[in-house]
């Protein structure tokens, strides 16, 4: 198996006439990395996809996949495989005929083609279905086909288009556990593009958050889940509860907020934003629900929320509180479930308090739409 | 309910109605090959026989019309085939915006009258002809003016449009992405063409292919002016149908209905087949029981008529070898002369009677036109050949063969009465 292999995209612009799809995207992907592209649908993050497996070029900038400009290699001739959102199996094939196209194509011998597509069936534990349609296989089938068929490929780049978008969710949670083993047994890159933050989170080495053309953050996805450095990143992975407002006070990484509703509130300055902050602009602070807890804080008021109950949801592990918010939103704040019959009534009043250094504040920005 | 049974009855009524118009001609036409009545008619039933098939084997013209007809089939779908597959593809792969200009361009031989079509190409050859400095017998003189190359250019020039309908119909079921991840895989754009794209046209292809022939087959409007020297079985039909016809094409149009037929069956019964087998394999079915029919026939409905069709064409056409309707044409011809007599007869009493005087040629007419309708009753007048010019094959031939229907069709000493 080849190993990991380099993707720079160098100052990439694309363009559709006067749409602009990318802005000006600049990631470097190391070699052996699992890396993904997160945002939602229409973001661009298929067309750089596509611009990597050579289905089309930048309008401006560089691919360089081992530091080998692709300008003008197409993509039958990049060390790329790209597996296709619905996955794009030759519905006439069978699957060991499938698997083994790219074999085929570069003249090889039927027996030795049957005798690689048997061995990659095994790997994905297809044993002894190399003479079915792909028609005749279940999702999760068709997916290690489409799998193994690019493998087959021997890439030194895998590409994948939301791949587990199509499969339900007790099959997709099984595959992403799956497609993780597959790439750290064959040790070469992965590019892939979701809008399921569960799957980029769980999968990823790296994740680029994408939003309308633009790469707001490129991170572990531990850092993009605790330290967001856009409202866009903040509201767009996992929940999380927005208190608009202007900054009171700055103090090294740690500011006050005076939030329209909930009045002085303390947070941390997003890492990314740290120096663009000053007193009287305009912020957001973010709080996840799962760091709200319930009851006043101790020693600080100014880490204290007091609102009134609208709702409470049972959720199996959780319950969900939602409380009167500013803009009309809600605030949400999740409960782990100890046994408890409810944890509020509605109207009821209720004082929560959170740990100033789980929170987050940076300038006001764009929100990832509901 | 009532009114339920009264849709149903009128459902019936109307079917019956439909499929009469749809097909009462074509069980007219077939019945009147087998009348031995030398107009096709089917009243007054005259004789049962296959005289006319023999006829139509032993017609020179006929023959070489469906010859040249087959030739200029395979290469009308040789030739819009592969341009209604190119058009269809280019059709994808046009910007946007001049799609449905192009479509209405494509589309456009079939709305224009096929006589336009066959003067146009007949004059657009003989012009580039000219252009390019061709002389008259120049191989470039000769190709532009050849009936065959511009009849299959000219029948191609609106069949392509159809071809490329039908190939526009598969190529919207078709997922683009395929030819993408064969490329991604490193595919040629040619393999991806020969290995993806035209294995997934392949039913488009026959479909139009079939088409293409059909259309190629029967027409007539285009052909009639680009054939030239040449004929087709539509031209020949038509010069046929101008110095009257006789059931010798009726015959022929049973043997077309027939085939047709016979191969719709075949699909029907070799698809129903292939359903049956998948479903049974995938357990939607239980595998019929144990039955005196080959398996291919059970619970196919189409299998039994095709091969009942089968042994009812294999029937008749050894009759036809035997079959001789000599003695019935013998009695009928008895018949006509016997009522002849006694109208000759009767117009004399009455002339006669009244002393006046009619016209004589009335008699004569009279006595001709049964004489000749009578088709085999001359064949033991000799005197009678010399009166019948309307079709001298039909009957100089059958004295030679004697009864066999098809068998005159091979006999070599056949060959030299024609013409």
């Amino acid at each position: 198996m080849s190993s990991g292999v380099a993707v720079n995209l160098e100052d990439i612009w694309i363009r559709f006439g006067d749409f602009v799809a990318v802005r000006d995207a600049n990631v470097n992907i190391n070699g052996g990395d699992f890396f993904s592209f997160l945002g939602p649908s229409g973001c661009g993050k298929t067309t750089i996809l596509r611009a990597v497996s050579g289905f089309l070029d930048p309008s401006e900038g560089r691919v360089l996949i081992g530091g080998k400009d692709m300008a003008g290699i197409g993509p039958n001739k990049r060390p790329t495989a790209l597996i296709f959102q619905n996955l794009a199996l030759f519905p006439l094939m069978k699957v060991w005929e499938n698997i083994s196209f790219s074999m085929e194509v570069a003249g090889i011998g039927a027996k030795e083609r049957r005798k690689r597509a048997d061995e990659l069936l095994d790997m994905i534990a297809l044993e002894g279905q190399g003479d079915k349609l792909p028609s005749e296989l279940s999702g999760g089938q068709k997916q290690r086909v489409a799998i193994a068929r690019a493998l087959c490929a021997n890439p030194d780049v895998l590409l994948l288009d939301e791949p587990l978008s199509a499969l339900d969710l007790k099959l997709r949670q099984h595959m992403r556990t799956e497609l993780r083993e597959i790439q750290k047994r064959v040790g070469i890159t992965f590019i892939y593009i979701t809008h399921d933050q569960g799957e980029a989170l769980t999968m990823s080495d790296n994740v680029a958050v994408m939003k309308a053309g633009v790469i707001d953050q490129i991170d572990s996805g531990h850092n993009i889940y605790d330290h967001p450095a856009t409202p866009f990143v903040a509201s767009f992975v996992g929940e999380n509860n927005v208190f608009r407002g202007k900054i009171k006070s700055i103090n090294g990484n740690e500011a006050i907020v005076s939030t329209n509703r909930s009045g002085d509130l303390l947070s941390r300055i997003a890492p990314a934003q740290l120096g663009n902050l000053n007193v009287g602009d305009d912020a957001m602070m973010f709080i996840r629900p799962e760091v709200l807890k319930l009851g006043p804080a101790e020693e600080s008021s100014k880490s204290t929320i007091s609102a009134d109950v609208m709702n409470e949801e049972f959720e199996g592990n959780t319950f969900s509180v939602f409380l009167e918010g500013d803009g009309g939103k809600s605030i949400k704040m999740s409960v782990p479930n100890a046994g408890q019959d409810h944890i509020s009534s509605r109207g009821e009043n209720l004082s929560l308090h959170y740990d100033p250094s789980n929170a987050v504040v940076m300038p006001a920005g764009e929100l990832a739409s509901e | 309910m009532k009114s339920d049974s009264l849709i149903r009855i009128a459902l019936g009524a109307y079917l019956l109605i439909f499929f009469s118009y749809l097909l009462g001609p074509l069980v007219v036409m077939s019945l009147t090959a087998f009348n031995s009545s030398s107009f096709p008619s089917v009243s007054p039933w005259a004789c049962f026989t296959f005289e006319w098939f023999d006829v139509l084997f032993n017609d020179r013209h006929i023959r070489e019309g469906i010859y040249y007809s087959i030739i200029i089939g395979i290469g009308t779908v040789i030739l819009s085939v592969s341009m209604g597959l190119a058009a269809s593809i280019v059709l994808t792969q046009v910007w946007p915006r001049l799609r449905s200009t192009y479509y209405t361009m494509i589309i456009a031989p079939i709305l224009i009258p096929g006589v336009v079509l066959g003067i146009s190409t007949l004059v657009f050859w003989d012009r580039l002809g000219g252009f390019l400095g061709a002389t008259e017998g120049s191989v470039l003189h000769g190709l532009f003016h050849n009936g065959l190359f511009l009849t299959i250019l000219g029948q191609s020039s609106f069949i392509a449009s159809y071809a490329m309908l039908v190939f526009v119909a598969r190529l919207q079921r078709f997922d683009t992405g395929l030819t993408e991840a064969a490329l991604d895989l490193g595919a040629t754009h040619t393999q991806a063409f020969r290995k993806i794209l035209l294995p997934f046209m392949r039913p488009a292809i026959a479909s139009a292919a079939v088409l293409a022939f059909l259309a190629s087959f029967e027409n007539y409007n285009t052909t009639t002016f680009t054939i030239i020297d040449y004929k087709t079985l539509t031209t020949v039909l038509a010069q046929k149908v101008r110095l009257g016809i006789n059931p010798s094409i009726s015959s022929l149009a049973f043997i077309i209905i027939v085939l047709t037929i016979f191969a719709a069956l075949t699909l029907e019964a070799t698809q129903s087949h292939k359903r049956r087998r998948e479903a049974v394999a995938q357990g939607r079915m239980k595998p019929a029981g144990k039955s005196i029919l080959p398996s291919f026939m059970r619970g196919n409905i189409a299998a039994i008529i095709c091969v009942l069709l089968a042994f009812v064409v294999i029937f008749m056409v050894t009759t036809a070898q035997s079959y001789s309707p000599e003695m019935c044409k013998a009695e009928v011809r008895e018949a006509r002369q016997l009522e002849i007599q006694e109208r000759i007869e009767a117009l004399n009493a009455a002339r006669a009677e009244r002393e006046a005087t009619e016209e004589p040629t009335s008699t004569v007419t009279d006595e001709q036109a049964p004489a000749s309708s009578g088709a085999f009753g001359g064949v033991f007048d000799p005197g009678n050949l010399s009166t019948d010019t309307a079709e001298p094959e039909a009957e100089t031939t059958a004295p030679a063969g004697g009864s066999g229907a098809f068998g005159n069709a091979f006999d070599p000493g056949n060959l030299e009465t024609e013409d």
